[in-house]
């Protein structure tokens, strides 16, 4: 295949249709791909590309496929690159939707029960990543207060507050300012030290 | 409102707040879909969550796809506008933002705001799994929601401590599902 934007397309359309589990599986054969087989970045760069892909809000492959379109052929590239990882989860989930809506399962008595057991395994699969994120967020003592209060809040079902995206905003507003607060208290610190020597 | 004007602001905004991956994602999704628009019962939710995990691709553009068709009003074209609307934010933030963010990641103000963010996220994976434990996912009686709950712990002890993934996990519950309930 000589085209690089049809490469670019199938690349992505190949990890979007044989990755299952979303995110961090997805990664790890996007680095196969663009940075192994072809080349394409360095794993420096991709490792760069990897850091602000995961910072930004939206889903995490999509974002990544298209800072590599973007880095090899501009806007064009980043749009050939997006469609392949979406296109395959597009096709897939519509063709499922057309045959199993809420109903086929409501008024299937053995759709019906096999859900009833893939239900609480659903709640199960999302406790799991709490205590692995926490792990990997490091949270600790003095910053468990957050996770548990958001949780309830977001929980408590009252109006407003529940609403997650208050506790977004508030989190990076409060953790710019607390950052900007320790920084100035470090710096005050210094100032005082090299006046006492 | 017209129901696809409504995906669309409604992945819109879920584009915009879509931090920290999937599972974080998941609490937002259900506060929109579940909780303001009722678009589907939270058992419902919990299905898409399910075909989710068995399909390939990632959460966030498998939920907007499967509500864009299936919702009331709803068609393929309301599962374009879904799936383009939850895509378009982040994708316009990845083409010019990320020169921003490469060039100041280590400012004070990107780090703060990550730091920040970090233990919300996990306030929120932890939200969307509390939503979730309610009579709807593990039934009213008390003989259902005992064999509920236990396969909600003996799935949580292969999810948390062994690397058993969690495509076997969904069906071995469905297998027990069917011969159990």
């Amino acid at each position: 295949m000589q085209n690089i934007y049809l490469r670019l397309f199938f690349i992505f359309f190949k990890i979007g249709a044989f990755t299952f589990g979303g995110g961090w599986a997805m990664i790890a054969l996007i680095q196969k791909e663009v940075v192994d087989k072809h080349g394409w970045v360095t794993k420096e760069e991709f490792v760069d590309m990897l850091a602000v892909a995961q910072s930004l809000p939206g889903i995490l492959a999509v974002n990544f496929s298209v800072a590599i379109g973007d880095r090899l052929r501009g806007f064009k590239g980043s749009l050939v690159a997006a469609l392949g990882t979406i296109l395959p989860s597009f096709i897939i989930i519509l063709a499922i939707a057309m045959f199993l809506t809420p109903d086929t399962i409501k008024n299937n008595e053995t759709l019906n029960s096999i859900f009833k057991g893939i239900r609480p395994a659903v709640v199960a699969l999302i406790v799991a990543p709490v205590f692995s994120t926490a792990k990997t967020a490091k949270i600790n003592a003095k910053t468990v207060a957050i996770p548990i209060a958001v949780a309830l809040l977001i929980f408590s079902g009252i109006p407003y507050v529940s609403n997650p995206i208050v506790y977004i905003i508030l989190g990076g507003v409060g953790g710019y300012v607390y950052h900007v607060w320790s920084l100035g208290n470090k710096a005050k610190k210094g100032n005082e030290e090299r006046k006492l020597k | 409102m017209n129901i696809y004007l409504k995906l669309i602001l409604t992945y819109l905004k879920l584009g915009i707040f879509g931090f920290g991956g999937g599972y974080a994602m998941l609490s937002l999704i259900q506060q929109e879909v579940v909780q303001r628009h009722g678009w589907i019962s939270l058992a419902e939710f919990t299905d898409i969550v399910a075909i989710s995990q068995m399909t390939p691709g990632p959460i966030g553009i498998n939920s907007a796809t499967y509500i864009g068709y299936t919702v009331p009003g709803g068609s393929i074209l309301g599962a374009v506008a879904a799936t383009v609307a939850v895509v378009v934010p982040p994708y316009i933030l990845m083409l010019y933002a990320s020169h921003f963010v490469r060039r100041h990641q280590e400012s004070p103000i990107i780090k703060g705001v990550f730091m920040g963010l970090r233990p919300v996220m996990v306030g929120l994976i932890a939200s969307a799994a509390l939503l979730l434990m309610n009579k709807d996912n593990f039934g009213s009686e008390m003989s259902e929601c005992i064999k509920s709950i236990s396969i909600c712990l003996i799935t949580f002890f292969f999810a948390y401590f062994t690397k058993v993934h969690p495509i076997i996990l969904i069906i071995v519950a469905g297998i027990a599902g069917y011969f159990l309930f």
